[in-house]
């Protein structure tokens, strides 16, 4: 799917690379992961309860909403960490973790 | 003897100000926020690559807002100032924070809490698909980050940020499909006499509203959110009903939604200060005296975090808390004057009990959610699912509810979905006071893998 975020103001900035669930995809400097990710897909990840994609919602660091996962199996909060070049991002879990779920 | 260690939590309009007032008497606070930069959410500064005029960033705040960042950083040396740094609990007189993956625990001798206040909010059906959003999250998507959170946008709620941030978009070029306003004329009507304590202010909303008609923006009152549309890829449209009882629906791909705001009062909490229900607020907020000394005798609040008067408000509130925190280690300085600042004070609270008044957060509606809504954003739970735990239950207070349901445990700490269930506790006869309030628990915000929560083998800092 395509972005959902619209661009209105400085797209003219240098470019970051990143990874997302495998595909090369480019942001700009300045950008949280989250604006990275959802200028160019619709959501950042499943929620773990089965009721569909999430996409943020506060984008002050409150709501917790935005959490997503790195390669490397690290987790981090998309709307107050900036993309760096390079970051490998997943929208899913590596292997079979989830966190935190309501049965735990 | 060595300065008592003073501590502020919070580098938004309230602790700055704070900052300034305890530097300018030789003190040298240490200051700690979560923001990479200071300002807090008001006067946020986008990163630097996206830095942009101040005017076209904070409108007509533009000068208060380069005020408070000249003002601030002309402090660098005076102040201990830790940017990027979460406190994410808090015990006896020692606070834990976290900046990255790195650990701290921090003492204080005094400590003024400026920590601010999230978007207050009431579920909508719907209201989880991507593309929904608080009015402030989508007021930082845009000055922060120069993008829409879609085009075109339905916004609703209640509250001056409900126009502002309409207007906001409207203006940077995205679309906006309809803004529906759930409360009435005649509520504003009622808060005029309270309102008119700033009469600055009262013109501003007034003529937002114009200019929103001028864009051919429709602006509907008195409006009640059935539905945000959609299917699995976010969001498609509003369903309302209008105050005439006809069913209505709006298009759209993104939805921004609020009810004014709520204080940010979890280290309050945990620092065993004494609350009171506000009812003009609907909302339980620290016990202060005027100066915002709590009940606590070494804990001062400041700002929005403490009660919702505005950027403003905040301003004077940090230099009050100062004030206090000056005069209990007596080193409040000769002709400080703080009747003046205390009387202004008591305008900008008229003014925030008549946009309480104005605005009123939509209880009611609350009260009658549909059974299959989402309450619990964070583990998906519906509001048939906590009405059947009450019932089942007996559950008639909140945290013996969130105990049974889960409802308020989840990650956001029930910072979205305690307004709505305190009234869904409250149904009935119970007034929402009765319901008691949430009890935050350590952390409050959730530590990413690596950071340990346990203390005890964590340095105490220098
Ligand atoms: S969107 Fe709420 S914490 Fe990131």
């Amino acid at each position: 799917m395509k972005g959902r975020m619209v661009r209105l103001a400085g797209g003219d900035r240098p470019a970051v690379g990143f990874r997302l669930d495998g595909r090369s995809l480019e942001a700009r400097a300045g950008d949280t992961v989250l604006t990275a990710v959802l200028t160019q897909v619709g959501s950042l990840r499943l929620s773990e309860f089965g009721d569909g994609p999430r996409a943020g919602f506060c984008l002050m660091a409150a709501c917790q909403d935005c959490w997503m996962w790195t390669e490397d199996g690290g987790r981090l909060r998309a709307c107050d960490t900036p993309v760096s070049e390079g970051m490998a991002l997943r929208t899913t879990p590596p292997g079979d973790e989830t966190w935190p779920t309501r049965a735990s | 003897m060595a300065d008592p260690r003073i501590v502020i939590v919070g580098a938004g309009p309230a602790g700055c100000r704070a900052a300034e007032c305890l530097a300018a008497a030789g003190i040298r606070p240490l200051v700690l926020d979560e923001a990479p930069a200071s300002g807090g959410q008001i006067y946020r500064r986008p990163p630097p690559a996206l830095d942009r005029p101040a005017r076209s960033l904070y409108g007509a705040d533009a000068a208060k807002a380069e005020a408070l960042h000249r003002s601030f950083d002309a402090l660098a040396k005076r102040v201990d100032y830790r940017p990027a740094t979460t406190v994410w609990g808090l015990d006896g007189d020692r606070l834990f924070v976290r900046r990255g993956s790195e650990a701290a625990v921090v003492g204080f001798d005094r400590l003024i809490l400026a920590t601010g206040a999230t978007d207050r909010v009431m579920p909508v059906r719907g209201w989880t698909r991507p593309g929904v959003y608080t009015l402030g999250g989508a007021q930082i998507a845009l000055k922060a980050q120069g993008v829409a959170i879609g085009s075109p946008v339905v916004f609703i709620g209640a509250g001056p940020l409900l126009v502002l941030v309409a207007w906001q978009y409207a203006k940077a070029g995205a679309k906006v499909a309809a803004v529906l306003d759930t409360s009435r004329l005649a509520d504003q009507c009622a808060a005029l006499p309270l309102l008119a304590a700033r009469p600055g202010m009262l013109a501003r909303g007034a003529g937002l509203r114009l200019a929103l008609k001028r864009m051919q923006v429709s602006v509907h009152q008195g409006v009640s959110p059935l539905e945000i549309t959609g299917d699995a890829g976010g969001v498609g449209g509003v369903a309302w009903r209008a105050p005439d009882g006809s069913l209505r629906d709006v298009a759209a791909n993104a939805v921004a939604l609020g009810w004014h705001l709520r204080s940010e009062t979890q280290l309050a909490e945990l620092a065993g200060c004494d609350f009171d229900f506000d009812p003009v607020w609907r909302q339980w907020t620290p016990r202060t005296d005027r100066f915002g000394r709590s009940s606590r005798g070494d804990v001062y609040l400041a700002g929005d975090g403490m009660k919702i008067l505005g950027a403003d408000g905040a301003e004077l509130a940090g230099r009050l808390a100062a004030t206090a925190v000056l005069e209990d280690i007596g080193r409040l300085p000769q002709g400080a004057r703080p009747d003046r600042l205390e009387r202004r004070q008591k305008r900008f609270a008229r003014f925030s009990r008549g946009l309480a008044r104005a605005f009123p957060f939509p209880a009611e509606a609350c009260r009658s959610l549909a059974d299959d809504a989402l309450l619990c954003r964070c583990e998906a739970i519906t509001v048939g699912e906590y009405r059947a735990t009450l019932q089942r239950t007996g559950a008639s207070e909140l945290n013996r509810a969130k105990a049974l349901s889960r409802v308020g445990m989840g990650r956001c700490q029930g910072r979205y979905c305690g307004a709505a269930a305190a009234e869904i506790v409250a149904s009935g006869e119970t007034p929402v006071a009765g319901a008691g309030r949430l009890r935050p628990q350590a952390p409050i915000k959730p530590l990413p893998a690596g950071v340990r929560a346990g203390a005890g083998d964590q340095a105490e800092e220098a």
